[in-house]
């Protein structure tokens, strides 16, 4: 029976850690997804959890221990590049993005294959990006970090939802009525940082975006406000995830790559409801 | 008008992108009470010194200054609408609401003051049939004129206006235009850069023509 498999599975602590810090990454992945939509930085997971795949390799390089201490303030700061030149930067939003993208990817596998120690390098760097198993192998001391982060996430954007939505909508008429949108700028650029290297953990470097992207535009496709819209991308996202991680357990898939998939089926799924709204009104 | 408070204080003024200025060493002020028509051909720098008032584009050169008091949160402000607006999934009252986000430096719930308010600016623009409607399934004349109501929300002395009866049907037009003369006869100093040079010269107390200040500066 599955049931007492899953019961059987549950057991364990590793597969306790990998659903906590699966709701919870997420949950914060998209609630910022759906402002990141919205402002046409989609691709931004992506570049950002390329450079935390080119800091990682700076860490194993290294030999830093806790490579956290490395990845995050890389990222954070490649983010705050990225998010925070905007409009006056010379090179525009999209090729920045992709700039720094393929680039941290290049040089991260470069610095791997010139100083790694491991036996099995192409086994490592598949892991990294794919995250096929680094999601069951959390120890307790990730899992507490990644609550403490996801908890001030939450919070963040809890007290400051309707000024991250007065942005998304329209960041000129924030500006020009008071709203200091350089410092919201700033904390939504770090916030998604963080974002991004918790959920390499959860699906890998290649696959975060989906993360991130997947559950906004389900969301958007079928509710009218911006209130609507959040917690769906929320909801979806969380249950895609816990469905994600349950088939995996059961059926031995790849975690990183099922939760996707689940969330593909979700997009589908929506995409076909809003088909049938549009012929009812 | 006699001793009016100065509000906007321009001097030796240039703004402009990259290479190429658009304005350049004007002196200006606005004054309280003002209704200022900003007219001329486009790419003549309307929009542009607008943004310069609005506080998005920091002067080349010279100064822009706020004087009289006046806070920007008091300023409000109805830009051109953007592509990311056209197909951005928000309500009407979500919009209107996020004019007030500038007065508090945390707002994390609407009180029943500030959505009262609203309403009386919905309903100012007959938006207020709206209020629950997507924003994107509106048309482009109900959409200027919910960005219009939120404008009116975070208006309390400077309101400044880029083209805003652009898409609106005539009778939309007519009500715009009577909005916001009632709005200026109240004491609001009103800011509009338009096409519309004949109603312009009706209702507004000055008139800014950039065509003049280019040509003047040949």
């Amino acid at each position: 029976m599955p049931i007492d498999k899953l019961l059987f599975y549950l057991d364990f602590p590793f597969v306790r850690y990998a659903i906590i810090v699966g709701v919870l990454v997420s949950l914060c992945s998209s609630l910022l997804g759906v402002t990141l939509v919205l402002k046409r930085y989609s691709y931004i997971g992506d570049g950002l959890s390329h450079v935390a795949f080119g800091a990682l390799a700076i860490a194993a390089v290294l030999k830093v221990t806790n490579n956290m201490l490395i990845i995050l303030p890389v990222t954070v700061a490649v983010a705050i590049l990225l998010l925070c030149t905007g409009k006056n930067a010379r090179i525009k939003g999209d090729a920045a993005i992709a700039m720094v993208s393929v680039g941290a990817l290049a040089l991260g596998y470069l610095l791997m294959n010139l100083f790694s120690t491991s036996a099995n390098i192409s086994g490592d760097v598949c892991t990294t990006l794919f995250g096929s198993t680094s999601i069951l192998t959390l120890k307790a001391g990730e899992v507490y970090l990644c609550v403490v982060l996801s908890v001030v996430v939450l919070a963040i954007f809890v007290l400051f939802y309707h000024k991250i939505f007065a942005i998304t909508f329209d960041e000129n008429f924030a500006q020009a009525t008071g709203v200091n949108t350089a410092f919201f700028n700033l904390l939504i650029a770090v916030v998604v940082a963080v974002i991004i290297v918790l959920a390499m953990n959860l699906v890998g470097a290649l696959l975060v975006s989906a993360l991130v992207v997947f559950p906004a535009l389900s969301a958007m496709r079928v509710f009218k406000s911006f209130f609507a819209v959040t917690v769906a991308a929320a909801i979806i996202s969380v249950v895609c995830s816990l469905v994600g991680i349950l088939v995996a357990i059961l059926a031995g898939t790849p975690v990183g790559s099922t939760i996707v998939a689940a969330d593909i089926v979700a997009f589908g799924s929506f995409y076909l409801m809003s088909l049938i709204q549009s012929r009812e009104s | 008008m006699v001793n009016a408070q100065t509000l906007i204080k321009c001097r030796q003024l240039t703004l402009g992108y990259g290479s190429k200025d658009l304005v350049r060493d004007l002196d200006y002020d606005i004054n309280e009470g003002d209704y200022l028509c900003i007219v001329g051909h486009n790419g003549s720098g309307k929009t542009t010194f607008l943004k310069g008032i609005a506080g998005l584009l920091s002067p080349k050169s010279g100064s822009i200054e706020l004087c009289g008091g006046l806070n920007r949160n008091q300023i409000g402000y109805l830009p051109q609408m953007t592509v990311v607006q056209k197909d951005f999934p928000a309500s009407v009252e979500e919009i209107v609401l996020s004019a007030f986000q500038g007065k508090h430096r945390l707002l994390p719930f609407y009180k029943s003051a500030h959505r009262e308010r609203a309403m009386e600016c919905m309903a100012l623009t007959r938006t207020e049939s709206l209020r629950k409607s997507c924003f994107r399934e509106l048309s482009g004349g109900q959409k200027q004129r919910v960005l219009l109501a939120r404008a009116l929300c975070a208006a309390e002395r400077l309101l400044l206006l880029d083209e805003p009866v652009t898409g609106l049907d005539p009778e939309s037009t007519g009500t715009m235009y009577r909005v916001i003369e009632d709005l200026h006869q109240k004491g609001m100093t009103v800011v509009m850069v338009t096409h519309d040079v004949d109603t312009a010269l009706d209702d507004a107390t000055r008139v800014m023509d950039f065509n003049k200040i280019s040509t003047k500066e040949r």
